[in-house]
């Protein structure tokens, strides 16, 4: 076999590996949750009962799949704004200099910052400032999280998408220039329309992240398994429950648990076909 | 033709990779001789651990493992077969010992306490009643004004300031000391909320392990919550002293929480301390166990491995290594617990006979 050959039969085996990881994950929280869902059927995702104490078992998803979407939508609909801008400013305004350079190198820096440092700092900051506005008494919640979810996926909302704003032909924007349209005209029917599914591509990869991040939520949201009255209410989402509870956790709350992981992943996995959908109806 | 052949390749070169990691495996010969002994288990006694085996480790140059996985984690460990030993802070119940794959010991290592801190302006000392804690726990009493615990604590400047309960967020063994404790004490706690790892809470806010429980009341005026007492001891926070059964208010301290263990004890020592009837015991106190198969020749462990994993725990229960457990926050075990330890110990088997 020649040296062309082995690397060939290499990529192919590393590339099959991947799969055949990613396959046995699906399997794995499969198999785990049958037990689960032998017990309650569908009515797990719907049932908002959420009692471990041995004798009483009842487990329901429902508090945690609404506080998933709460915290991840509610998150996404702050960072928009400020995403946005970002992208603009650094994929149209500023392409270059000291200024925006300056500005990206802080905003990786974000996304390279653990995700316990931003539960720390919202909770030694962020949270007596929200009780201090008298927002909720003690300062955790739904509304506490988002606000942290949302300054976690600026970097991935803004990123892709100041990218796909720089590579808008210029000749294209040149054409509306020379037909008199302003900057602004030209962000709004041009640069938008062109670049619009890549920004969305962005956003979705940013509320993937919002969905699965465990650490500052389960700092801040009060880990209070029952369905939140609004988003100033304690709550609860997927992924901070599992972390908290799987360590201690067996029999029919340990297949609920693979359950809820399961679910967290068929979520993911929707918001991530539906992103697709989207841009491909956006960029056709 | 060619792309399909490409993939069976990549198939069976990923199979080969897979199956010579198993073939990696040896299995080990029955007279082979302990290199390591793997504990895993409760995070509640996991500093009193850590010490003490790097001590071991040290002196008996056999290194000795413990990862604070969870007492639930201990106990699958356990039942898996893939440590020596498993750690709990609740002892199995005879329905877990039964769906355990052999008979499993329990062995006391020491005892710790769950004391309740609150965050009160000019930290003043305050006393609890049984009924006070239900009151405040179950979200009946939601104000320290409430004139409930003003009779109990004359002369204490309580503030207008609504009470926010503090809870772990986390399933562990704290947690069932507290709740295991309020069901013994108040018919009431027992009927709504039961005992366990992980409970369904009336009112409150979930914070993760002790560090959280403890900074978040410290960060919220008003707060109340529960704590392992190392964690409290060790940071020097504030803490209720609790009326026991015999009517005394007793603060935890590693005397009371000593203390609380002077009752009977079982042979199998399953034993729960909490609302003992020690006169001047902690209430809220419980033993914490190591756990081990009674029938030590398992998963083809040999016999080295299996004698010291006993000498080990001998070791962990003698008067010289009980000493270590103030040193981190924890009570030592009674002498009368020493005994029924040793005694459950030399119960252990090895194919049958009993180890030397």
């Amino acid at each position: 076999m020649n040296s062309e050959k082995i690397f060939k039969y290499l990529l192919a085996s590393s590339g099959i590996l991947i799969v055949l990881i990613a396959v046995g994950i699906v399997a794995t929280l499969f198999v785990g949750s049958i037990p689960s869902f032998k017990e309650y059927g569908f009515g797990f995702i719907f049932s908002s009962d959420w009692n471990p104490t041995e004798g009483r078992e009842s487990y329901g998803a429902l508090p945690f799949i609404i506080g998933t979407l709460m915290t991840s939508i509610l998150a996404l609909l702050i960072t928009f704004p400020f995403a946005f801008s970002i992208s603009l400013f650094l994929g149209e305004y500023f392409k270059h200099g000291k200024l925006p350079s300056f500005l990206r190198s802080v905003i990786d820096l974000l996304a390279g910052i653990p995700s316990v440092v931003y539960g720390l700092w919202g909770f030694y900051a962020l949270r007596p400032l929200i009780s201090e506005l008298g927002i909720n008494a003690q300062g955790f919640g739904i509304f506490t999280s988002s606000i942290v979810l949302a300054i976690m996926i600026i970097p991935y909302a803004s990123s892709l998408g100041s990218e796909v704003i720089s590579m808008v032909p210029g000749s294209l924007k040149e054409a509306a220039y020379s037909l008199g349209a302003t900057r602004f005209e030209v962000v709004r029917n041009v640069i938008i329309p062109n670049a619009g599914s890549g920004i969305f591509a962005g956003y979705i990869l940013a509320l993937g992240r919002a969905i699965g991040e465990t650490m500052a939520v389960t700092m801040l949201i009060g880990n209070s398994n029952k369905i939140p009255a609004g988003i100033f209410d304690l709550g609860n989402t997927m992924a901070s429950l599992i972390a908290n509870q799987f360590g201690e956790a067996e029999g029919l709350k340990y297949t609920s648990l693979v359950e809820i992981g399961l679910i967290l992943f068929i979520i993911t996995g929707i918001v991530n076909l539906l992103g697709k959908l989207i841009m491909k109806k956006l960029s056709a | 033709m060619k792309k399909l052949q490409l993939l069976f390749t990549a198939i069976i070169a990923v199979a080969l990779m897979v199956s010579c990691g198993n073939a990696g495996k040896k299995k080990t010969e029955s007279n082979a001789k302990a290199k390591t002994i793997t504990g895993a288990g409760a995070t509640f006694p996991q500093p009193f651990y850590n010490k003490i085996f790097k001590t071991y480790t040290k002196e008996q140059s056999l290194l000795v493992t413990y990862g604070g996985i969870g007492s639930g984690g201990g106990i699958r460990s356990l039942k898996d077969k893939i440590v020596d030993f498993g750690a709990s802070d609740a002892f199995l119940s005879d329905k877990k010992l039964a769906d355990m794959p052999g008979e499993v010991l329990h062995i006391p290592t020491c005892l710790g306490a769950v004391v309740a801190a609150y965050n009160l302006p000019g930290k003043p000392a305050l006393k609890f009643t049984p009924e006070l804690m239900e009151g405040v726990f179950m979200g009946k009493i939601t104000n320290w004004n409430d004139p409930k615990i003003a009779a109990v604590n004359p002369g204490v400047n309580l503030p207008d300031l609504a009470i926010t309960v503090v809870y772990r967020s986390d399933g562990s063994g704290t947690t069932f000391i507290f709740s295991d404790y309020m069901s013994k004490v108040s018919t009431k706690w027992a009927a709504k909320i039961g005992a366990g790892k992980a409970l369904q809470w009336p009112v409150g806010i979930g914070a993760k392990g002790n560090p959280g429980v403890a900074g978040t009341i410290s960060q919220t005026k008003g707060a109340i919550g529960y704590i392992g007492s190392e964690y409290a001891f060790a940071q020097g926070i504030p803490v209720a002293s609790i009326q026991n059964q015999a009517g005394n208010f007793i603060l935890p301290s590693l005397e009371s929480v000593s203390a609380s263990a002077k009752g009977e004890m079982p042979a199998d020592t399953r034993v729960s301390l909490t609302n003992t009837t020690a006169a001047e015991g902690y209430p809220i106190s419980s033993f914490t166990w190591l756990i081990i198969y009674k029938e030590q020749n398992y998963n083809n462990r040999s016999l080295d491995q299996a004698t010291q994993t006993v000498k080990l725990i001998n070791w962990i229960v003698s008067e010289a290594t009980q000493k270590e457990t103030t040193k981190v926050n924890y009570a030592p075990l009674p002498k009368a617990a020493v005994a029924k330890a040793k005694a459950v110990l030399a119960k252990v088997t090895y194919k049958g006979k009993a180890l030397k």
